[in-house]
């Protein structure tokens, strides 16, 4: 099958919508799939064999933060001449409601279009608006696909209709296999993701720090990620600043290692998580989580029985839990054999394959994805060239 | 002079968000058509499924019965009837697959492991292609009752878009079975 697939943010940038198309294509291009990703990127970035660049992403503030996004004449021209190109038989667009390439796909093609949609946003009065403007290229979508059962509430309220659930990919055995690292284990606690995202929650588990440290004097906290380390420890009292490691930023490799190394692995982000896939990769590796009680997360683990959860931004009952956690061996043993079995269904072969599903789907007795003729007033008059 | 120009102008103007909104509707009309071929497809092929299981020999008499029956009314009802018959053949899946010691017997046979994922993708397809059908319904629904469109009967005689309403849970051991069965 010619698949195209469209990523709405930078490729340059890290982030989880990248990182899945980025698993999805490597996934489809296993099975014997022709792939081709349409993704914003700056020119001299080195791209993989299989993406496309629509032109250069620019920052603008948009929903309330900083977004890189791609719009405007070149990059619907190099939309264009992209599907053009590929002659797909399917386009998967991820995100389709951002103002970035995704909608300009969703615009410039006809033919069977899938979307995924990433994001759950509390109802905003900026969709409200934007609506009129979304609809006639979001009705083209003949197939969505929300990642959790929280997205697909956010975008039943906000676009109306419905979708399927269809989990974000693990690799389940790269974490499965890693080799745990003897430096990181015995008594640790550990912790990912941004220092200095307040909403990944660092603060919560710093205050709940001092409490766990008078029970447990030997457990010590591995942060990894890229912040500002000096700031992250600053309401730890001095004696109890040995006991935190920061690790910097790691790659995927010590990612892995470290998540099958640590007793309990913490998840207290705050919000603004719709699926969660940290907490896969934790229990794709075995570890314990502990996370705090957001929608996407309860959902992800099994509502709280393939993970123990806290009351969101509560310090106390962090550290009640951990401390729990940390002389249970026992209950940590269970967590992380019941983990390792939920996590199956999030494995690529799984996801995969429910993927490949809805492509066929939308794809039998279709005609293939072409440029729609109908999406511009010169197009109508018959003025539009090549 | 300029009061004509003015008002050729606005024609123009019309006349293009008509034609426009008229292709719109074209179009979701024929998303309509792919997305209900392919719930056709779908719900055939669980009635297929199920009715090869029902006359393989490998269940008992009666769960044979019972599943034969229901696919066997799936396949042969009426449009009218149909929400009814295939909503009769998940309950039916449903209870004769109640147990996993079932799907289990049904996996030993020769051939079994195969029937058994062919059901499993079958039961898991069926809501998706509904949903999808569902959606392309509300969404030509929303345009079509639009003031513009109904005033200048935009939509033509295209029938109104009914949805397709059916029970179409599957049986929990199935779906269980195959995020614990890799």
């Amino acid at each position: 099958m010619r698949i195209g697939i469209v990523c709405p943010y930078s490729w340059d940038v890290p982030g989880g919508v990248q990182f899945h198309i980025r698993d999805l294509a490597e996934h489809l291009i296993r099975l014997g799939h022709e792939v081709s990703v349409l993704a914003p990127a700056d020119d001299e970035t080195p791209l993989p064999p299989y993406v496309v660049s629509a032109g250069r992403a620019v920052p603008v503030p948009y929903n309330g933060s900083v977004a890189r996004l791609n719009f405007g004449f070149l990059s619907a021209a190099r939309v264009r001449r992209w599907l053009h190109d590929g002659a797909f038989d399917v386009i998967h667009i991820h995100e389709p409601g951002t103002p970035s390439v995704g909608l300009l796909a969703c615009w410039a093609a006809q033919g069977p279009i899938v979307a995924t949609f990433h994001t759950s946003n509390p109802r905003s009065r900026f969709m409200i608006a934007a609506y009129p403007i979304l609809q006639p290229a979001l009705e083209k979508i003949s197939a969505r696909i929300a990642v959790s059962e929280y997205a697909r509430r956010t975008l039943v309220e906000h676009l109306g209709g419905d979708a399927v659930v269809i989990p974000n990919g693990v690799d389940v055995g790269f974490f499965a296999d890693a080799e745990p690292k003897a430096e990181w284990q015995g008594s640790t606690i550990g912790f990912i993701g941004r220092i200095d995202e307040p909403r990944k929650g660092l603060p919560v588990l710093m205050r709940a720090l001092p409490k766990i440290l008078a029970e447990c004097p030997e457990a010590r906290l591995l942060v990894a990620g890229r912040g500002d380390e000096e700031e992250a420890v600053a309401s730890l009292p001095e004696e109890m600043r040995g006991r935190v490691e920061f690790l910097g930023m790691v790659s995927d490799e010590d990612k892995a290692r470290l998540l099958r190394s640590v007793d309990v692995y913490v998840a207290p982000n705050t919000g603004g998580e719709s699926f969660g896939i940290i907490l896969v990769e934790a229990m794709s590796a075995g570890a314990p989580v502990l996370a705090s009680d957001l929608d996407a997360f309860v959902q992800v683990l099994d509502q709280g029985t393939a993970g123990e959860l806290f009351a969101n931004e509560d310090a106390d009952a962090l550290a009640a839990a951990a401390i729990r956690l940390l002389g249970d061996p026992k209950r940590r043993t269970e967590l992380s054999e019941h983990g390792s079995r939920h996590v199956r269904r999030f494995d690529w072969s799984t996801v995969g394959a429910e993927i490949l599903a809805v492509y066929e789907m939308v794809t039998a007795g279709a005609a293939s994805v072409a440029a729609d003729e109908r999406a511009g007033l010169r197009a109508r008059f018959g003025l539009a060239r090549d | 002079m300029t009061t004509f120009i003015w008002i050729a102008a606005a024609l123009v103007v019309i006349g293009v968000y008509l034609s426009w909104t008229a292709g719109r509707l074209d179009r979701l009309h024929s998303r309509i058509d792919a997305a209900k071929a392919a719930l056709d497809a779908q719900l055939l092929r669980r009635a297929s499924v199920a009715q090869e299981l029902g006359t393989s020999g490998v269940l008992d008499p009666a769960a044979s019965i019972v599943l034969y029956q229901a696919a066997h009314a799936a396949r042969q009802a009426e449009e009218e009837q149909r929400e009814v018959a295939e909503s009769e053949l998940s309950q039916a899946l449903r209870a004769v697959f109640a147990e996993s010691a079932q799907v289990e017997a049904v996996q030993e046979a020769p051939g079994g492991e195969e029937s058994v994922r062919e059901l499993t993708e079958a039961v898991r397809r069926v809501p998706m292609a509904r949903r999808f059908h569902n959606d392309s319904v509300r969404a030509a629904r929303a345009v079509r009752e639009h003031r513009v469109v109904r005033w200048f009967r935009l939509a033509g005689h295209a029938p109104f878009p009914l949805a397709f309403e059916m029970d179409d849970e599957p049986p929990p051991v199935l779906t269980e079975h195959t995020h614990a069965g890799h």
